[in-house]
């Protein structure tokens, strides 16, 4: 990569946790956040199991000290706070003092206040406000807002890889001198509409999602907002400031194979990993472990399985999939899962795939069951979605 | 650096400018607060069977698309970017209505699958069987904006070479009566509606797709380089002026180099103060507006950005177009302002090649 991304910055809130730090401890500890659904009135209530953050709308508001006639969606909401943090990890005090910006990435936005009120609105004038809260992008704005940031501010949305590309599209703003600084993640809520969707799909698995498992069942939804703050090595410099880690290479690449449904030889997704080895000038051998996709429906797994066999052949460094922990939090998951992989940079560790049992039929390689301590120098990370989109991020310790 | 240039064309609108060059039978319409697109016959297009399964924007992207790679006699680009600012409207209305009405039962897939806002792209790779990289942005009036943005970018930078970029917005029914209720849609009442010196609150509000191909070689069918872009998320009515002279000046380029500017007037009473510009900074400049032919939509500066690169190709300005009555020496360089209530700025500067 001719200009090296620097990360400065980590901000998260997901069910293990709203700091990263409580985020480690439970991916070290091996703790779920999977649970029962509380925050939502759902019928499948009882048949499947989510990964929820356990704090109301209400609660949240509390938390951001908004004022009581704020419009902010659930999505906004969790965005909000997880920029703030990433911004205050990354110690800036004056958010423009650099030429900043903000992309974020959401696949429901607003969603959850939409089917909330959709009948409502015509009512009742009070939820009347949400109605400009529903397009994705005004998730991304009111962010901006809220930290008071003025310059590029725009959203990318490519279902389940959405995170990846903003990471992606933020780290060519900064090399192509657009921006000097951006802040880059994802965002989303969980809503009755994401998990009636899933849910049609027969995809949603009634107990813990059990990734790369022979007998997996299917995925667990998730919520969350993640966001990482990336500088360029010129600002980085001028300010003295520590680097978490760095963005080194990315690709996404499209499966061109079906709407919902992955090729069987993960044809995207091998695609994306090589185009992101090549940007990174590294090899097969310098990856020291994949934060897969590993959503645990049985096409995923299997495509990207096959995908990470055809790039790395008979050396697959370990792998695992975070779902279990945290669920499949759809636009935010490549943010939350950038995070992970900066955190087993930093730690030299490896987090276990949960809930693992049977090796998969159509190929030899096992996820990483165990914490796993060694040297890690680069991460790869996988994040697929609807539209055959497929998008590898690869972060380094230097 | 390579330069990044505009080879193809594609516009479906509220004006018959799929089938003609440039708005030979447009008519202004100031009687509907909606204006729906004129689509054309998707027969040759889509084959009959997935073009009932279609939502209108998909078919639209499809259409559009399938004429701006033609007009640059592309096959496969290397990559497709697109932008939108509300997504797939008629799908995840009626996936959500199925949920809300239906109490969570009896549902079917197929318009959850088409509601993620990155159909439209997904499905013309699919159709093209291109395997390259597939973006999607959805931030309001910036959503196609910040597709050019990006393509600019790496054509510039040769990480590609040929990227075809596309901004589609959709009506749907539910989301028209709710824009409606809160007065975002211009109330009945206030008909007829016009677009300059409006004092009516609202808009006149449309739905279209505009697709360029976007290349980093100059071809017999370029029609303008596009030669620097910004957005910026938000400014208040009195910073328009540094913001643009900001932009001239970091790109070299004087005011009175600006053969043409292009405003996004909406006929909102509220905010289209935000182009008073056109009284001082391009008082003597010739001013260009359109959304009284597009009408507004997220990404209704496509149609603006198509009006600016065909003055430059025909150099001509309808008159039909003209926002005040003065003639410019010559066109080739064209400055294109937009902003939707108060928020998602951009600058477009576009030169003949």
């Amino acid at each position: 990569m001719a200009k090296r991304i620097a990360i400065t910055g980590m901000g998260i809130i997901s069910s293990i946790g709203k700091t990263v730090e409580e985020n480690y401890n439970a991916l070290i500890h091996q703790k779920t956040g999977i649970s029962i659904i509380e925050n939502i009135e759902t019928i499948h209530k009882d048949v499947i199991k989510v990964g929820e953050i356990k704090l109301t709308n209400h609660e949240l508001e509390q938390l951001l000290n908004l004022p009581k006639d704020n419009n902010y969606s659930r999505t906004a909401m969790l965005g909000a706070y997880a920029v703030q943090k990433a911004v205050e990890d990354a110690s800036i005090s004056n958010i423009n003092e650099f030429k900043t910006g903000l992309i974020s990435a959401t696949s429901v936005g607003g969603m959850d206040m939409t089917e909330k009120f959709y009948y409502e609105y015509f009512e009742d004038e009070a939820c009347q406000k949400y109605i400009s809260a529903h397009d994705a992008g005004d998730a991304t704005h009111k962010m901006a807002e809220y930290i008071g940031l003025k310059g590029i501010v725009t959203t990318v949305s490519t279902a389940c890889s959405s995170a990846a590309n903003a990471i992606m599209i933020g780290s060519r703003l900064i090399q192509s001198g657009q921006l000097d600084r951006v802040i880059v993640g994802g965002t989303d809520a969980l809503a009755k509409f994401t998990i009636n969707g899933f849910k049609t799909l027969m995809i949603l698995s009634d107990t813990y999602n059990t990734p790369f498992d022979n007998e997996r069942k299917g995925l667990n939804l998730g919520e969350a907002a993640a966001f990482l703050v990336l500088e360029s090595e010129e600002v980085v410099k001028k300010q003295n400031k520590k680097v978490l880690a760095y963005v080194s290479g990315y690709g996404n690449a499209n499966d061109a194979f079906h709407q919902t449904a992955s090729s069987e030889n993960g044809d995207g997704a091998y695609l994306a990993m090589q185009k992101a080895l090549k940007m990174s000038s590294l090899s097969t051998n310098d990856i020291d472990y994949i934060n897969a996709h590993g959503t645990a429906t049985p096409n995923n797994d299997l495509s990207e399985g096959r995908a990470i066999v055809r790039v790395f052949e008979n050396q697959v460094p370990e792998f695992s999939s975070t779902k279990p922990y945290t669920g499949h939090t759809l636009a935010a998951a490549a943010a939350i899962e950038a995070v992970y992989s900066v955190l087993a940079l930093q730690n030299n560790v490896i987090f276990p795939n949960l809930n693992f049992k049977n090796q998969m039929d159509e190929f030899n390689i096992t996820p990483q069951t165990t914490l796993k301590e060694k040297e890690i120098n680069h991460v790869l990370s996988n994040s697929f979605g609807f539209g055959g989109n497929c998008s590898t991020v690869i972060f380094s310790k230097n | 650096m390579k330069k990044c240039y505009i080879n193809g064309l594609g516009n479906i609108s509220a004006q018959n400018t799929f089938e003609t060059d440039f708005l030979e039978d447009a008519t202004v319409n100031n009687s509907d607060n909606v204006l729906y697109a004129k689509q054309p016959s998707y027969k040759e297009l889509i084959p009959p069977a997935a073009s009932r399964r279609m939502a209108k924007g998909v078919k639209m992207g499809i259409a559009a698309s399938t004429k701006a790679l033609a007009e640059a006699n592309v096959t496969i680009p290397d990559a497709i970017i697109t932008g939108t600012g509300m997504g797939c409207v008629e799908d995840s209305e009626k996936f959500l209505k199925g949920i809300l009405d239906n109490k969570e039962q009896f549902l079917t897939p197929t318009s959850f699958i088409q509601s993620t806002h990155n159909t439209v792209g997904a499905q013309i790779a699919l159709g093209l069987q291109c395997k390259g990289n597939n973006f999607t942005y959805v931030n309001g009036a910036v959503s196609l904006e910040t597709a050019l943005l990006d393509a600019k970018i790496q054509v510039e930078t040769e990480e590609e070479n040929t990227i075809l970029v596309g901004g589609i917005d959709e009506t749907a029914q539910h989301t028209l009566d709710l824009f409606k209720l809160v007065s975002f849609i211009k109330k009945e009442e206030d008909a007829p509606y016009s677009v300059l010196n409006s004092t009516s609150k609202g808009v006149v509000f449309s739905e279209g797709t505009t697709f360029f191909t976007i290349e980093n070689t100059k071809k017999e069918s370029s029609y303008a380089s596009i030669e620097a872009m910004k957005i910026h998320n938000s400014l208040s009515v009195n910073e328009v002026g540094d913001f643009i002279s900001n932009f001239l000046e970091d790109n070299n380029c004087e005011v009175n180099s600006i053969d043409a500017v292009v405003f996004g007037n909406n006929g909102d009473v509220q905010y289209d103060s935000y182009y008073d510009v056109s009284n001082s900074l391009f008082k003597n400049t010739a001013q260009v507006y359109y959304k009284h032919l597009s009408g507004e939509y997220n990404t209704a500066s496509g149609f603006g950005l198509w009006c600016a690169a065909k003055i430059i190709k025909n150099q001509v300005i309808p008159s039909i177009l003209k926002m005040n009555s003065v003639e410019p020496s010559k066109l080739e360089t064209i400055l294109i302002y937009n902003q939707y209530q108060g928020r998602d700025h951009s600058l477009i500067l576009i030169k003949k090649c």
